[in-house]
This record gives structure tokens, sequence and C-alpha cells, in this order.
């Protein structure tokens, strides 16, 4: 058989993604019509860089949603004949999927598009999780260090120093490595990284409703219920109902990625509260008598979600980085998954002789990252607006 | 560049228009706008905020910002269309032919940048004059400013200067060549009223010996009666009434103007025999504009058919110089008919002390310096504070920044406890007791009323939330719906529609805001509010609505009102007795009419002489304080007011810069913290006079 | 003033303590050091020779002890055989038991020895420093006046064409990370199947002699990325600046629009991207050891991933020093520039 036209190529590749486009116009068409009744997202189609922005994230999010319908071959299936293939080649007879490698084949015979395609999964997977959780930690820790200052303060800022002054990929070296997994220490750091979500929903729904008992013990009930329900199966692997495991490899990324987002958030969030501690609505809460918490969280906090979800775009992006970066020095993740980090590490040896293993991937993070970017710069100009 | 010499008026602007532009859509911010400015003249630009005074100032100015336009009519200067001026023949002009000053004196200087490189700036662009020429005439200026140390000054950064020095400089500025036209939007805003009355007695004396002609931007009317020859009224974007000082005060041709000074507390009003009109209705959003008068909503004339079926023009006020008013009616109105709506209502009875406070102290430990932290410093907030309130009595308490009138109000709220002394609420100390450790009954008992309408209220939550959170703590109502009822009976109580319970404060203007807060400090049935400056972020005409508002509420609940304020107009009106405090010092205490005749302490003389009282009739004596108000961290040594009294020298043997002076009684409860001799405080003269009419 | 460098450098030599404690106690963890020993020794040794090795080569000491040895604030440990041959940390074939010193840690100038490079750790650290050095300076002469100049442009006019487009490059570069922007580099300026062959895709002859062709995609790589983030900050810090009140009176004094931005903006919209400029060094490292890699340039960042790729323990630990040191003297560079380029600061 011939190999493909670029051509042909394009408009394969654009067929294969028809589950992701029929889900993006569905997604715009909706949005755009009540863009007007939808606050802040909604503004966000008014701007250029912000419905770009947008369009690229969906994009991949979709993608990595519909991962099975849209790749060709099974990413981890290497086929004999296929090795650094160049774009378009066809596989040979009575090969499984598609006739053709869409963006030809990696060095151990793989297909480069499914590969990128599946690795956009795993990215979903956690770079938004990751962010949640290192959001989690970095707000329970900055609220109360910019309001009530003093020692406290001045030791979790200490400590966010400290982790800050640790070049990244250093720690990633001392971290992820099979020693470090062999002494269980990422699992205790999980035990208590992913305490703080249970905690924070804690303090919030009790200094919410404390005034209401039984509203506040329905919540907490649910919350506490739900929460060490999804804390044993993710720190502990221990989830008695057997339905929630996360292999030790990827808690130990996961792990670090929240480990080192979350000083930064804390410095962002302590920053933002010293400003909005000073306003009169939270000097109307004191002189109510409201508790540190309740002023914290239901006041403070709320006020400062613009800057916030600003960040938490950006910072999705930068932990997509780091889980490429992560992937590029061969830690963590098992040797042949197709996440993109690791497909450019595979690549870069042969870079310059067959580009095309490297390059279809670090296209794809570009992309999202610069989605990611452009969402985040489009929501703040919308959000200074008002 | 040599300036042009012309003989017409320095300033025409003609049916100005200038509209900015959203996404939406154009917002026209100032409509058919004329106004001449003569040679040496002074011109006073009055109207409440959005109501277009700062966009004129930058039209002429020709900046206003990307957004902005000039969508009709011109502006000459000195007969030459600015709008039709290169880039370059503009920048020629600002700064040499056309001056301005601005609000915020800090923000208005380069921060990095020496004071005397700022300055001398001006006259090496305009008039390509050596750096050492133009040293000399910043020194000139400096002085001239009445800085002291000029040379010192020159050498300093703006962040090392108080505010009053800082907006000097900023003057200094604007005069360093000689402009023809001095633009001056809202100079004293940001400054004390002792500061304020200075800068503005320089501004005048100044403009005399220069010979400047003056745009005067302000929202208060007694300034503009202070400083200018004549006068704009403006409304939502218009001018409404111009002409002489003497002629718009005395023989105001135009509801807007009418409704105006009747919501403004001059002497003479009175909370319950002539109480003030607070005008109806709220200002229009530039682009929610009525057809045809834009204050026929709101005005007691207003005819339908008539003042909503055109566009109003200027019509001339026969026999007056230069006298127009926008209004159709002007001529068939009676300007001399007594206010009709003005309700009488009986003073209330003031009931048994319900807080007392006992030498009350309160020090704050500072680091001397902020970055270097190593010594502290002690601030001394609060010294010796004493003083009783009754049921249903209204105290002011009275003092510019620093005072720590501020201070007082987080000691009594728990947000901070005492240094020494007591606080007793109904014979219980509640001093030591830090808000965290009071209980319900107590926290909801003594509440406030906040100063800033737009940081008051949470902006993420509803407003019937934020009010039904307070009742929620104060422990009212059982289940979630007795509460809502309750929330909106404050609602009612507050005199705002019940709508609003779901609304955002982002919806709401700043007097309903203000409003909100006060339904909320009262949620718990609060028996002592205090007020914070509670009006004074706000419009005059809303002024006197929330004002009436705060002592109608007063007179139902029989609360002990704390009115925390600057403004002695408004504290003679509202207030039974007033606390004059200086430095954390309680200077004068008395019932209002003793603190408002001599004898005076001389810092409550000082304070009355400042104040701008926008009345023809009334003669003031004219009192300057030199310099700023001493820091709290570097208090003087003895009396608090010594390094600005006038009557320093009438006490013998220097004792006033050595020693506190004793709390003496000069009658039944007026009491004063001054050296002088009794002889010299009954040769006092009474500051403001009425004048017979 | 001084008081205040003597705090920030108190606070420094605290954080060094900690931060190499951590990294002293992550690097020595038990499977570490048993990897150590069947490497030194013999892969197929049992568990008990293991624990032979390590008792005789001093690892079995508590874990805050080993650090105060190798440190240099403990004396190094000492232990006499069955047959009465001394040994001990300090003491080896070239120094003997009677002219050893008794301490001997990193304060004493003794980092240890590389068991991947066979060479003293120090020698090694200081070759690669050198190297890397090299390729710091490279990036941060293009970078820094490349992005504080975009920024500025961009600032100046807050939303012309000319703000729009820089700022969309200057987004598009940090959403490029080194092992995104180095493959595509190569792939357009280096493949041999279908680049344009300008450049060299390896850095490798670099150490020998820089040129044109073998250091410019390594410095390239580096310098944008760590650009759009410098460029966007001062841009930021442009456009708040010029919205300031003192820009505006400037204008209004008849200042002309180039002295406006040269004498009234650009000294305060500075402070700001200064600090960032300081504290990207760190973020540099980052990128350094990514290039370094992909570049195969054998400077710093490579050696720390050799060193922990093949558990070099001291090695490793003599790399974090030095990271953890050039952060932290960064940072201090950064508090203090802060203070001084800001007269409202400095003059209290």
């Amino acid at each position: 058989m011939e190999p493909m036209s670029w051509g042909a190529i394009v408009l394969q590749i654009l067929i294969q993604f028809i589950p992701v486009w029929i889900a993006m116009i569905v997604m715009f068409g909706v949005s755009f019509a009540f863009r007007r009744k939808l606050g802040l997202y909604g503004q966000l189609f008014d701007t250029m860089i912000g419905g770009i922005g947008f369009a690229l994230v969906i994009f991949w999010v979709f993608t990595a949603l519909f991962a099975d319908m849209i790749v060709t071959h099974d990413p981890l299936v290497q086929v004999s004949g296929m090795k650094n293939k160049l774009p378009g080649t066809p596989v040979p007879e009575g090969t499984a999927g598609f006739g053709y490698y869409l963006l030809g084949g990696d060095n151990l015979a793989r297909d480069v598009f499914s590969r990128m395609v599946s690795g956009s999964t795993i990215v979903m997977q956690i770079a938004p999780v990751a962010t949640l959780f290192a959001f989690m930690v970095g707000i329970t820790l900055g609220l109360p260090a910019a309001y009530f200052g003093g020692t406290l303060d001045t030791f979790l800022s200490f400590l966010a120093n400290l982790i800050l002054a640790f070049p990244v990929i250093l720690l990633f070296y001392l971290l992820v490595t099979p020693e470090i997994v062999q002494t269980g220490l990422p699992t205790y750091m999980a035990a208590v990284l992913f305490l703080f979500p249970i905690l924070f929903l804690v303090v919030l729904w009790n200094s919410r409703y404390f005034t209401q008992p039984t509203k506040r013990a329905v919540y907490l009930a649910v919350t506490l219920v739900l929460g060490f329900w999804i804390y044993l199966g993710v720190a502990w692997n221990a989830d008695p109902l057997g339905l929630i495991s996360v292999p030790p490899n990827i808690l130990i990324v996961f792990v670090s990625v929240v480990f080192v987002n979350a000083p930064t958030v804390f410095r962002i969030v302590r920053g933002i509260a010293l400003d909005i501690k000073t306003r009169d609505y939270v000097a109307a809460a004191q002189t109510r008598g409201e508790g540190p918490w309740y002023t914290m969280l239901w006041e403070i906090l709320p006020n400062a979600r613009g800057p916030l979800i600003v960040d938490f775009c950006l910072r999705i992006g930068y932990t997509t980085i780091l889980l490429g970066t992560l992937g590029f020095f061969g830690l963590g993740l098992a040797p042949e998954s197709p996440d993109w980090g690791s497909t450019i590490n595979d690549g870069r040896k042969l870079l310059s002789i067959y580009p095309h293993p490297a390059l279809a991937p670090a296209l794809a993070l570009m992309s999202l990252v610069l989605g990611l970017n452009l969402l985040a710069d489009g929501l703040r100009e919308e959000s200074l607006k008002d | 560049m040599t300036k042009r010499d012309y003989d017409g008026p320095i300033l025409e602007i003609e049916k100005l228009s200038i509209s900015f532009f959203t996404r939406l859509r154009e917002i026209p911010a100032v409509m058919d706008f004329s106004v001449k400015v003569q040679p040496g003249e002074a011109m006073g630009l009055v109207g409440e905020s959005g109501c277009g005074k700062s966009t004129v100032a930058l039209g002429v100015m020709q900046d206003l910002g990307v957004n902005g336009r000039i969508v009709g009519g011109t502006i000459k200067f000195k007969g030459r269309d600015l709008s039709e001026m290169s880039a370059e023949e503009l920048r020629d002009i600002r700064g040499s032919e056309i001056a301005m000053i601005y609000q915020e004196p800090m923000a208005s200087l380069n921060p990095a940048m020496k004071i005397g490189k700022q300055l001398m700036e001006v006259p090496m662009i305009h008039e390509g004059i050596s750096a050492k020429a133009a040293y000399e005439r910043a020194l000139e200026v400096v002085t001239d400013v009445r800085l002291p140390d000029p040379k010192r000054m020159l050498e300093s950064y703006p962040h090392q200067l108080s505010g009053g020095q800082q907006q000097r400089i900023v003057i200094a500025m604007a005069l360093m060549a000689n402009p023809s036209l001095l633009i001056l939007d809202e100079p004293t805003t940001a400054l004390d009223v002792t500061v304020e009355a200075a800068v503005v007695d320089l501004v005048k004396d100044l403009g005399k010996k220069y010979g400047t002609s003056m745009l005067f931007i302000s929202h208060n009317l007694g300034l503009v009666l202070e400083t200018c020859d004549r006068l704009c009224v403006m409304y939502s974007g218009e001018a409404v009434e111009t002409g002489s000082i003497e002629d718009v005060f005395d023989e105001m041709q135009h509801p807007y103007t009418q409704a105006l000074f009747r919501s403004i507390p001059l002497p003479g009003a009175d909370k319950n025999a002539r109480p003030l009109v607070a005008i109806p209705g709220n200002f229009p959003l530039p682009h929610e504009r009525p057809p045809g008068c834009n204050f026929g909503p709101r005005c007691d004339y207003f005819e339908t058919g008539r003042c909503d079926a055109q566009d109003i023009r200027m019509h001339p006020v026969p026999g007056n110089d230069r006298h127009a008013t926008r209004c159709l009616r002007f001529q068939e109105i009676d300007w001399h008919a007594p206010v009709a709506r003005a309700e009488t209502t009986e003073s209330t009875a003031v009931g048994a002390p319900v807080l007392k406070i006992d030498r009350l102290k309160k020090y704050y430990e500072v680091a001397a310096n902020a970055l270097f932290s190593g010594h502290k410093k002690v601030v001394k907030a609060n010294e010796d504070l004493s003083f009783e309130a009754r049921e249903g009595e209204t105290l002011a308490i009275v003092g510019e920044s620093g005072c720590g009138k501020s201070t007082f109000a987080k000691v009594l709220m728990g947000l901070e406890t005492a240094t020494d002394g007591a606080i007793r609420l109904d014979n219980a100390d509640i001093e030591g007791i830090p808000i965290e450790k009071r209980g319900t009954d107590l926290v909801s008992s003594v509440q406030m009323v906040f100063q800033n309408p737009f940081d008051t209220l949470n902006p993420s939550m509803s407003v019937g939330r934020q009010i039904m959170r307070a009742l929620e703590i104060f422990g009212v109502g059982a289940t979630d719906a007795e509460r809502r009822a309750r929330m909106l009976e404050l609602l009612d109580l507050v005199k705002l529609p019940r709508a609003f319970a779901d609304r955002m404060p982002r919806q709401l203007s700043g007097g309903q805001k203000q409003r909100v807060g006060i339904a909320r400090a009262f949620a718990g049935g609060a028996r002592i509010v205090v007020a914070d400056e509670p009006v004074s972020a706000l419009d005059v005409s809303v002024q006197a609505a929330v004002t009436d508002l705060l002592m109608e509420i007063q007179r139902e609940e029989k609360t002990t009102l704390l009115f925390i304020s600057h403004d002695l107009s408004i504290v003679r009106y509202l207030s039974d007795r007033v606390m004059v405090m200086y430095l954390g010092h309680v200077v004068e205490l008395g019932t209002t009419d003793q603190v408002f005749s001599p004898p005076y302490h001389p810092y409550t003389e000082a304070l009355l002489s400042a104040v701008p009282i926008a009345d023809t009739s009334v003669k003031k004596k004219h009192i300057v304080l030199e310099g700023d108000i001493p820091s709290a961290m570097n208090p003087p040594s003895g009396c608090p007011f010594q390094t600005r009294c006038r009557w320093k020298t009438e006490v013998p043997g220097g004792i006033c810069e050595s020693e506190v002076p004793p709390i003496r009684r000069l009658a039944e409860g007026h009491q004063i913290k001054c050296h002088l001799s009794d002889d010299m405080l009954a040769r006092m003269e009474p500051v403001i006079k009425i004048a017979a009419e | 003033m001084l008081l205040f460098i003597l705090r920030r450098i108190g606070i420094m030599i605290l954080t060094a303590l900690c931060l190499t404690f951590v990294v002293f106690a992550l690097t020595n963890l038990e499977p570490n050091l048993e990897k150590l020993a069947k490497t030194q020794g013999n892969v197929r040794m049992t568990d008990e020779q293991v624990a032979t090795w390590l008792e005789q080569n001093g690892y079995t000491d508590p874990m805050l002890s080993r650090y105060g040895q190798w440190l240099g604030v403990f004396p190094g440990w000492t232990r006499e055989d069955a047959d009465g041959k001394i040994s001990g940390r300090c003491i080896s074939r070239d120094v003997p038991a009677d002219i050893a010193p008794q301490r001997c840690g990193v304060l004493q100038g003794d980092w240890g020895w590389s068991t991947v490079l066979r060479e003293e750790v120090s020698s090694v650290i200081g070759k690669r420093l050198g190297l890397t050095g090299i390729l710091m300076f490279w990036v941060m002469a293009l970078m820094v006046p490349m992005a504080l100049i975009m920024g500025i442009l961009a600032g100046m006019r807050e939303g012309s064409r000319l703000d729009r487009s820089l700022s969309t490059i200057s987004i598009a570069t940090t959403a490029t990370p080194e092992y995104v922007s180095g493959v595509i580099l190569i792939t357009v300026f280096a493949s041999s199947a279908v680049g344009l062959k300008w450049f060299k895709g390896t850095a490798t002859s670099a150490m020998d002699g820089i040129t044109f062709e073998n250091f410019t995609l390594p410095v390239v790589t580096i310098a944008l990325y760590g650009m759009g983030y410098i460029a966007r900050m001062t841009r930021a810090s442009m456009t708040e600046v010029m919205t300031a009140q003192y820009i505006r009176t400037a204008r209004l004094k008849g200042v002309s629009f180039h002295n406006i931005v040269l004498k009234h903006a650009l000294r305060n919209a500075l402070i700001a991207p200064f600090t960032v400029i300081m504290l990207q060094i760190p973020w540099l490292l980052n990128g350094v050891v990514i290039v370094e890699t992909l570049f195969n340039y054998k400077g710093f960042g490579w050696t720390l991933v050799q060193a922990a790729s093949n558990n070099d323990i001291e090695l490793l630990l003599g790399c974090s020093v030095v990271a953890v040191v050039v952060v932290l003297v960064t940072q201090l560079i950064s508090d203090v520039g802060y203070v001084f380029l800001n007269p409202r600061i400095r003059i209290s």
C-alpha cells in the first residue's frame, strides 16, 4: 500500500476526532447562547484570547474523555516493521485497528497518534486533581497564617519557603525513586496531605452551621463518610469496598506534585487574605462574634475567588509541565506509559533523525498548557472589568 | 515657549458633551455643558459623585483616556480650541498654561523621584532653563507654599512627607510655571479638616498673588463658598445652575440646588425642630437617565407632560449677572416658600446611664520600623478616657485622624482589650473581655455601623443572607423561616424594598448598602451602636436620608448612639452631647450647645473655624492651624495640642510644653483639658456668627 | 540595613541546615545504603554481608550523628578492627590514621568521593559548575534584556496591537517547557531529516569551545521559557505604573511620552521584575538540568542527573548543597535589592 499523503493524514486525524468536535460544538453553542447568564464563565466568550484558550482546554478534556473512541491502535502494542516509520505509513496486513500509522511509529514500533491521544487521559486524570489538592492544602494553611499572623504565620511561612527553596528537579529526584517508595514515605505524605480536604470541608460546614445542629450533623456525616472512604482508598490503598485504589507509582507522582505546588498556593492565599482581612465586612463579622474559621472561610475566601480561579488555571498548566518533567526524566510512571513526558523522553534519543515520535506529544503538551494560560489570561481580564 | 497674551475669557466651554465608550454601550458623562472662566476668576464646579465634574476637568486637559471622547461642543483656552491642537501643542500648554491639582497627593507624586527633581522638571521642559535656575525657582515656590525647611524638602522623597505637605508640594508643582488656569480636583478631600482649612487658605492667597484663574471642583458647597467667585452646580452630567456665589446661594433658581441646600446640616438645623429634608430617590445611572429633566423623578415641582417632554436648556435668570438655570418652571416656583414636608418630632427623653467609661487607656506596642524590627515603640492611642453615655442619647466623638476614636470603638467592641481603666456596661466590666469570650447577649447589644459603604457588606453574599446570618448568630428566631420574616421586617425598618433581600451588594448604591449595614447592626436589638463616620463617604443628598434613618431607629429603639465623626456640621445637627478628642486625649466634653459656644478648648475653636459652612450669612472667625497633626507614635510633650495652639503664649511659664493639663469643669457637664486661665477662657469670642437677616 | 542583612543571613543559614538535613536523610535511607553497599562491594551480597559492610563503613550511626560528621561539626567515626587496623571516616590510604584530622566534612572542604565519576566531589562540582556558569551567563545575557524590553514595550500602551502581540508571544513561551521547545527547536533547526540544519542538535562540543553553532540552541531553549514569565511580570508592573496617578501628573505637566516612560515609569516599573528575575534563577536550574540532558552538555545539571540516577550519595549531596545555596543567595540578593531599589522602604 502507498503511504498516505499529508492532506489525507490531516483529514483522517480530523475524522478521528469527530466525537470531540461534536461535544465541543454542543458545549460552545449552549454556552454562547446563555453567555449573559453565566457570569464570569459567560464573559469569557467576549474575549478572543479567553475563547481560544477555553477551546484548547476543552478540546483536550474531551479528547481525554473519548480517548478510546479516537485512538486508531492500542497505544501499548508494538507492530513489527513499524519502528520509527514516518507518518502515514501503512501497517502490515492483519494488524488490528486502522490501516495506517497516522503519525508514524516510535522506536518501539507503537502508534504515535494513539499514544498521544491516550497520553491526554493520564494528564487529565492527574493534573486537575493534584492542583485541586494543592489548593486545599494551600488554602487550609494560608488562611489561618494570614488571619492569625504571629508565630503561626512565621512558622508556616518558613516551612513554605523551605520547600520553595528546593529546586523542583532535585525534590523529584529525591522523592520519586523506587527506594523512597520502599520506605513508605509517599504513603505517609499522602496520608497527611489528603487529610486536608476532609479537614477543610469539616471546618467549612461546622463554622457555617454550628447554630443549626441538625443541618450540621447531616453535612458533617456525609463529608466524613465519603471523605474517609476516599481517603482510605487513595492514601492507604485500603478501601474496604475495594472500589478505589491508586497504584503506588501514580500516588508518588501525585503526592510530589501536590507537595511542590502547595507552598506557592499558600503564599498566594496568604497574600490575598492579608489584604481582604482589613475590609470592613470582616470587622463586621468579628463584631457580631463570628468564629475565626467562619470569618476565614465564608467572609474572606469567597472574595478571594477571582485571583484563585485564575491561578488555578495557570497552575494546572504548570502541573502538566511538572508531570512532563517527571516523565522526561523517567521518574514515577511506568516506562511504557503513553504520558507525554515519557514519550518525549523516549523520542529524544533519535530526535535528529526521527523527530516525529517526540514532536507529537510535545505539541500536544504545549497546546494544552497554552490553552490553560490563555484561559487564565482571559479570566483575569474579564474579572478585572467589573 | 512664550505665553500668549489674551484678554478674553481664559476658558470657554461651549455645549460640551463627553461620552465614554464601553463594549456594550456609549455612556454619556457630560452633556451640553457650557462655562466661561474670566482671568483671575475662581469658578467652582459642584455636584455629587458621578455628576461628571471630574470628567469636565479631564476634558479640559484633553486627557480622557482610551474610552473617553468629546462628542460635541468646544473647549477654548485663551481663544484656541483645545481639541484641534496637536499632541505637541497640548504638551506645551499642559503644565505651563493649565496646571492641575489632584485629590490624592500621595498618588500624584512619583514615589521613586526626589521632590526637587519633580518640581524642577516643569520649568525645564517648558522654558528650557538650566537645572540651577530651576532649582532656584523650586526653592522659591516651596517657600511660597509655606513649607518649612524648603531645601530639605527638595531633597526628600514623597513618602517622607505628611499628607498636607504632599498636597502643598503638588500645589507648588502646579505653580512652577505660573499657569493661567489652575484646575483643582477635590484637592482637600483626602486631608483632615484643620489641614484642609490651611490648604484652602493657601490656594486662595496664591490665586490672588499669581493672578491665576481657577476651576475648583468639589462636592462641598461650603468649600466652594470660601474659595470661589462663581459656581456651577452639576447634576447627572449637566450643569443645572450657574451664577455668582451670592446669586446661587441666596437666590437659587433650580430645584436641585434648593434640595441640596435643604439636605445639608447648616447652623440652625436641628434634628427635632428643623430636620433635614432628604432628596427622595436615587441618582440616575448614566444609561438610565429619564427623558426630559434629569432631576424630574426626584423633583417636588415636577410637572408631567412638561418636564419630561423635551430636552431642557439653560435659561438666563433675568436681573442677575450671568445667572442661568436648567429649569422650565423657575419663574413659576415660589423659592421662598417654607419647607413643606419637614416633620418635627419630639426630642426623646434621655434615660439612665448605660455605658460608663472610666480612665480607659489603650496602648499599642509597635515596631518602630516596619522592616528592621528591633526596638518597640509604645503608641498611646487612648489616654485617660472617661465619660458616660445614657439610654437614648447621641454622643458624638469628634476628632481628626490619629485622635484615637477608632481605637476606642475597637476596645468597646471587644476587638481589642483595654490596657487600663474600665468600660462598664450596666455595671458589668467588659473592657478586658475579647469578642470571642463575650456572650451572645453582650455581643448583640453592642454593635457597629461602618464607615465605608463599599466595604461594609460581603460582596459575595446576598443582602438577605447577611442579615439572616447576623440573626442566626444572635440567636433570633428558631427556624430559617422565622429569621427570614424578621429579616424582611428589618429591611422595612431601614426603608428598603423587601425585594432587596435577594440582591447582591454590588447591585446596591452606597446609601442602600449603608442601610443594610444599619439593619445588620440592629438585628439583635442593639442597645449601644457605634457609628463610625457612617455617612462621610456618602453623597450629600443621601447623607441626610441615612442620618434621619439612624435618628428614627434610635428614637424607636431607645438606642445609645456613639456617633464618630470629623464633620462638626452633622455633629451639631444630631448629637446631644459632644466629645472632642485629640491625639488620644479627650480635650473637651459637654452638651452640644456648650461645646459649640465659647468658652472653647483651643482645638475645638480651630476645628469649628476649619469646617466650611455653605451659608453666606455665616461669618466665621479665621483661625488657621500651623503644621500637621503630630504622629501618635511621637506625641509632643505636655499638652498634646501645644505644637499648634494659638493660645499657648497666653499661658505663663510654658507649662503647656511640660505638663499635661488637668481636666477642668467649666459648667455642669462641661469639661475641658486646658491650662488657660478662667479669665482667658471667658474672653473667647464665638467662632461662628450668623449675620442678622 | 546591616541588621536586616544579618537577620536574613541568619534565616538563610537555618534554611540551608534544614534543607541539607532533609536531603541527607532522604539520600541515606536504608534502601539507598543497601544499594550502595551492593554497588561498592558485591552485587550478590547477602543481607548479612550488607549489614557488616554498612557497619564497617560507619553507616550504622544515628542519622543525626552521620549528618554532623558529613557537615564536619562532629568528629568522623573511627573503628578498630579485630586485627588492630584503624579505619575511619577521615582515614584513607593516602591519609593514615595518625595524621588524619578529627573532623572531615563539608565545612573542612572535604565533600567526599563520587562513586560514579571516580573523582573527588569537590573537583567534579567545581568543573561542572564552571561549564554551567558559562551556559547561565549566556542565558541571562539573552533572556533578561529581551524580557525587559518586551515587557516594557507591551506595558507602555496597554491594549495596543503591540501589547497584544507581545503578550501572546510571552504567554506562548511560558507555555512551552524546555523539553518541548528543545524538541521543536532541534527538529526545526538541527534535524538531519527535515530541518534547516543551521545549528547542532548537541552541545557536547561546546564543553571544549563555544561556537554559535553548538551553543545557540541550548541557550535559546532555556531563555525562551524564562523570558515569557519575566516579560509578563514586567508588563504587569509597567501597566500598573502607567495607570498610576503620578504618571497622569507627569503627562499633565507636559512631559513627553518617551520621557514619561524613561524617567518616570521605568524605575518604578522595574522594582517588581527585579525580584522576579532573581527568583527565576532557581527555576533556571530546572531548565539547566533538562537542557543539559537533552543536549548532552556535561555541566552541573547533567551531573545532578547522573548522581541521582546512579545512587551516588555524596555527589548528590554535594549537588544539593550547591543548588540550595544558589537558591538562598539569590533570594537574599532579591530581598536586599528590593529594599535598595525602593526608596519607600530604603529611607524610612
